[in-house]
């Protein structure tokens, strides 16, 4: 950074001390900051750098050409393909299948997800006292746990005579064989996401209600208005701005859903539960990197879409 | 974007939007069917898991009974047992427990140290640098792995921990986090120190880090819950039973030939979430704010 070049007049021969005669002490130390700073980022810097950056840059630029595992050790034989990744994709009725999966996942599942959420918070919400915090653990607790796992657990509950259709077996009704059924697998992932879920947009519609002030509800109970008009007039509209966060921020999740089919249907049956992560891991384990990377780029756009919105959203908020 | 608002309970502030039918409202008896749906519920919640410690302590036999049996008839430890005598489990649980604790050493050091940067000091680049952040802070794993798993193994380090903790070290979640919290300290305790000669390594570790105590007790946990439960990347990266992780071991394991041998992975299950759930219980007000923080991040 110092211009070590400059001609040192006589007499100062410490090298790197001095400072260039042209600015003064001030600058000097306002650069030598800069570098202390920047030696402060300098382990992010390198780990977001070679990990997260270099990555995303060169998935985007694999995508554009023909990588396959044998090119990892001899990557300049690789060709650049154009668009040939992109129109192939396209071209595949699974990978469209994986998007109308995935789309019906995150549009059937975030409703309901939120539907349950908001019931919970506003029942958290409305004056009860004891045993909040253990319904608020009892309610959190599947965020925390491990996806894997969990999905092994609701394999076993999902048996053709495991627990749910059991319990249904008591009502008189006789269940499907839920994970085996093209109709019923991703109803069944789906309703998993739900139980998994519900904790976090709860936590979050929680905070938006206690930020509702209590003089606005206060002025409709004034005015004669019932709870459930209060509710629908009143909070709703109040809350949209949680609402909406909440939307988006798990959709983020549910767009990338992957575990839940691989330990429980991987993909099947038929696809009917093929996820387009899944589907971007099935090409990498074939060794199609490049065709891979196209796939997981689409499901990006996806995702930086919503992320934008999340921004904008955040933005008047403030 | 500095609404980070943790849950703090104000039960005074309002009974009155439960959305209940008109004609009962203010009754007990609302009261009296909020709790009831509420038991009910957390009931339903937290049935899958009884369901599977249940499960998990029946014998091979009684497990494959049809319809299942309730309550364990002969209850056993021996799916536990497997873990560690035919499986491999303190391998396992010794990776997964390396892998998350030196993600959390390097997440509350490096995280704090940009962020202190970012928040305290000023340099060329520093709104790039922020600006890439926040920017970074949305990328899913799934669009860069396939890249990254080419790049570890070009450096030799497919199947090490390095692979398994390196891409994990840092993450912009938790530098956005630091900096938000350090922003607010006030700059004359700094000042005090700086008059006093001390260099910024020296305010950092002496001044700045002792009061950022609820940060990193939050980024902490964020940091280990993701960890523990990460799944795709250990399952890419690591190749062979001596680096699995807990997750990626149970997922190969119930997808292989043991897929119907529902005591070892509901045992398997266990194992898993026990940790986390006792941490959770323990902890549970910074794993809500956590949570809560990301919300509304």
């Amino acid at each position: 950074m110092t211009t070590t070049a400059a001609p040192r007049p006589a007499g100062t021969a410490r090298p790197g001390r001095a400072a260039p005669a042209s600015r003064g002490p001030a600058a000097a130390r306002r650069r030598r900051q800069g570098m202390v700073a920047w030696m402060f980022a300098l382990p992010f810097v390198l780990v977001f750098g070679f990990f997260m950056l270099v990555p995303l840059v060169s998935s985007f630029a694999m995508s554009f050409t023909d990588f396959t595992s044998r090119d990892v050790r001899t990557p300049f034989a690789v060709n650049f393909v154009g668009l040939d990744q992109y129109v192939a994709l396209f071209g595949d009725a699974r990978f469209l299948k994986s998007l109308s999966v995935t789309g019906t996942f995150v549009v059937v599942g975030i409703p309901l997800t939120m539907a349950v959420a908001l019931a919970l918070a506003v029942a958290l919400n409305s004056g009860i006292s004891r045993f909040r915090s253990a319904f608020r653990v009892g309610f959190y607790a599947p965020v925390v746990t491990s996806i894997v796992a969990v999905s092994v657990v609701w394999r076993y509950i999902l048996q053709p005579d495991g627990l749910l259709n059991t319990a249904l077996g008591w009502v008189g009704i006789e269940g499907p064989n839920w994970l085996s059924s093209t109709t019923w697998a991703l109803p069944s992932l789906i309703l998993m996401a739900v139980w998994r879920n519900v904790g976090t947009l709860m936590v979050i519609f929680l905070a938006g209600l206690q930020s509702v002030p209590a003089e606005v509800q206060e002025a409709a109970v004034m005015d004669g208005a019932s709870p459930w008009r209060r509710f629908r007039s009143v909070t709703l509209p109040l809350l949209r701005p949680t609402l909406l966060l909440g939307a988006v921020l798990i959709s983020v999740g549910y767009l990338q859903f992957f575990e839940e089919a691989f330990v429980m249907t991987q993909g099947g049956p038929l696809d009917s539960t093929l996820s387009t992560a899944f589907y971007t891991f099935e090409q990498f384990g074939f060794g199609k990197y490049g065709f891979a990377s196209a796939a997981s780029y689409v499901l990006f756009l996806a995702i930086a879409l919503l992320s934008l919105l999340q921004f904008r959203l955040l933005r008047s908020q403030d | 974007m500095s609404t980070i608002t943790p849950p703090s309970p104000h039960p005074a502030v309002d009974r009155l939007a439960q959305p209940t039918p008109p004609r009962r409202r203010r009754l007990p008896t609302g009261r009296a069917l909020t709790y009831t749906v509420l038991v009910i519920g957390v009931l339903l919640w937290l049935l899958p898991f009884v369901w599977m410690v249940l499960g998990s302590v029946k014998t091979q036999r009684e497990i494959l009974t049809k319809p299942p049996t309730i309550w364990p008839q002969d209850p056993t430890f021996d799916n536990f047992g497997r873990w560690f005598t035919d499986l491999n489990f303190g391998q396992f649980f010794t990776n997964s427990v390396i892998v998350a604790v030196v993600t959390v050493l390097g997440n509350l050091l490096f995280c704090s140290m940009v962020g202190y940067a970012l928040a305290k000091m000023d340099f060329p680049g520093k709104k790039a640098l922020f600006a890439l952040v926040m920017i970074m802070l949305m990328v899913p794993g799934v669009v860069t792995f396939v890249p990254l798993f080419v790049q570890v193994t070009s450096l030799g380090l497919l199947n090490t921990y390095p692979a398994l903790i390196l891409p994990f070290l840092t993450q912009p979640l938790g530098v956005f986090l630091m900096r938000q919290f350090m922003l607010g300290i006030p700059e004359p305790l700094m000042e005090a120190a700086r008059i006093d000669g001390a260099g910024e390594l020296r305010i950092f570790a002496r001044v700045v880090m002792p009061l950022c105590g609820p940060p990193l007790a939050t980024l902490g946990i964020l940091t280990f819950l993701g960890s523990w439960n990460n799944f795709l990347w250990p399952l890419v990266a690591a190749q062979s039973q001596d680096m699995y992780t807990l997750p990626v071991a149970l997922s190969l394991y119930s997808t292989g030939q043991q897929a119907t041998d529902y005591g070892l992975l509901l045992a398997g299950a266990v194992l898993v979430i026990t940790p986390i759930l006792l941490l959770f219980v323990a902890l549970q007000r910074y794993f809500v704010q956590g949570i809560a923080t990301v919300g509304l991040k």
